[in-house]
């Protein structure tokens, strides 16, 4: 009888000590991404590209949408003051543990709208959700050109007027370009990366939350300019910088 | 049993006689040069063809209502001369259908295809893909800037693969989506296909021609009409084919002019 009683005490105890080891782990990883951040701006010198004009008489819905607005070409976005946008911003070597593995629970918005991606560049982690949704009244193609050996499986889906929302992810971290088959003129992409990432705005700053301290390697990647790396470290209270600069062609 | 059977064919081919003796479905209007000579060769086919068909129905219809039912002694009557002459008599006839087709034809067909463009004609490069059409005017200095396939890339909008950096004759080429040509000027449309099969098809112009895989194709027309006209693929080329088109505008020799430099602005 004794010995029963003293291996469900030892039992209880054990497991006591096992929920609050737990609950610690958890509480240090939650503080640690709402502490840790990298930030810094990303610029471009020398004259920006001439970026053509696209023209969509193929199919009059998308010219109607930009009756009074021109648009042009997305590859490289500067700026008045030199902000590069639409850089994607990772963590390329340093991470350890949980930031490297932890999947992000918000899902990211690729949108087809007027015709165009909305954002021309999606960034996400691998494995992490993301939707693909139309706000056009005309009938979308999203062709993703992964290449198949990474794991990623390409695929090519059509997405008439009021069609549901595609909801998918990538498995490899790879940069994705994407197409439609019906408009030939949208391309985008896909930035999947590892761990925690961010994009440059119109401004060309950006912010990569969620980085615990310490030291790490962040790359810098453009889709016509190729990327940059740059070592910035991470102290406890104190974010990280990294500034980059991409030189015109 | 054999008597409705034989009435339902004279039904049938009467019924389908109808809409085209009508002119139900007609094409649109004709808006090119070339295109009256094209409509009266249809016309002169559809009436050839026609009786032919009717006749030849009517005929089938008579002889299973006459024939269907042999009492038992009746001989089995056959083509004077057998099988062998009927074969000759059948391929005559067609033979000589075919071929009076061909020398009413000869005038539509060489006026297109026999007859250079004229030496002022506008030449304009359509080059077809999956799945959409893109058109090049020369610029200024009236030559196309040599293609290299390798440089075409879509992400970039380089459809026709132009290298402006290195090649002089491309820096003023005007590519766009929409193919725009003054009235009443000979056009000279050179075809090339960037991937598979395609067609260019313009119903009311009355050009309908495919494009080869490693063939450039050449075509001259002029269009009487001003007015806005679809270009359609109509060679199947894949998931997207429904939705390959592009439009033909027809304009007045000033809002031409005024497009074309608008074009060349946004390259």
């Amino acid at each position: 009888m004794k010995k029963t009683q003293y291996s469900k005490f030892a039992a209880i105890l054990s497991m006591l000590v096992l929920v609050g080891l737990g609950a610690l782990c958890l509480n240090q990883t939650v503080s640690a991404a709402a502490e840790g951040s990298i930030a810094g701006t990303v610029k471009f010198s020398g004259t920006a590209p001439h970026m053509r004009g696209i023209d969509m008489s193929k199919d009059p819905y998308c010219v109607k949408q930009h009756e009074n607005s021109p648009v042009n070409l997305e590859n490289i976005v500067v700026g008045s003051d030199g902000g590069l946008q639409n850089v994607v911003l990772y963590i390329s070597d340093g991470l350890t543990g949980n930031e490297a593995t932890a999947v992000p629970s918000t899902q990211p918005t690729f949108d087809q709208k007027g015709c165009q991606y909305i954002p021309h560049v999606l960034a996400m982690d691998a494995d992490q959700k993301f939707q693909v949704i139309s706000s056009d009244q005309t009938t979308h193609n999203i062709h993703p050109l992964p290449n198949a050996m990474t794991g990623n499986i390409p695929w090519n889906k059509s997405q008439p007027p009021g069609a549901p929302p595609i909801v998918t992810s990538w498995k490899t971290p790879e940069m994705i370009s994407v197409k439609c088959n019906i408009h030939p003129w949208m391309h985008g992409y896909f930035a999947v990366v590892k761990g925690p990432y961010a994009t440059s705005d119109k401004s060309g700053a950006y912010t990569i939350h969620g980085v615990p301290p310490g030291s790490y390697t962040v790359t810098a990647w453009q889709e016509e300019l190729g990327t940059q790396t740059a070592k910035v470290t991470v102290a406890a209270g104190k974010p990280g910088s990294a500034d980059f600069t991409f030189k015109g062609k | 049993m054999a008597k409705f059977f034989a009435i339902t064919i004279i039904v049938i081919a009467i019924a389908s006689a109808i809409p085209i003796v009508r002119h139900t479905w007609d094409p649109p209007a004709n808006i090119s040069t070339h295109g009256a000579l094209i409509d009266e060769q249809t016309s002169e086919t559809m009436a050839e063809a026609g009786i032919s068909f009717v006749v030849s129905q009517i005929l089938l219809a008579l002889f299973i209502w006459k024939f269907s039912n042999p009492r038992p002694g009746d001989k089995i009557k056959t083509f004077p001369g057998g099988a062998k002459a009927m074969v000759w008599a059948g391929f005559l006839l067609v033979g000589t259908e075919v071929l009076a087709l061909g020398i009413f034809g000869v005038k539509a067909w060489a006026e297109v295809y026999f007859t250079p463009p004229a030496a002022d004609a506008i030449p304009v490069q359509v080059q077809a893909g999956q799945f959409a059409f893109y058109f090049r005017y020369p610029g200024p200095d009236g030559k196309f800037g040599p293609a290299h396939p390798e440089l075409i890339n879509e992400g970039t909008q380089n459809f026709f693969g132009l290298d402006t950096d290195h090649d002089a004759d491309s820096k003023d080429d005007i590519v766009t989506a929409e193919m725009a040509i003054p009235i009443n000027k000979e056009i000279h449309l050179l075809m090339h296909t960037k991937d598979l099969g395609h067609s260019f098809y313009v119903p009311a112009l009355r050009v309908h021609q495919d494009f080869v895989p490693g063939l450039d194709l050449s075509l001259h027309f002029t269009a009487t009409k001003i007015g806005k006209y679809e270009i359609v693929c109509s060679q199947l080329c894949g998931l997207g084919h429904y939705n390959m088109k592009a439009y033909l505008e027809v304009m007045s020799q000033e809002d031409y002019d005024s497009w074309l430099k608008k074009q060349a602005a946004l390259q």
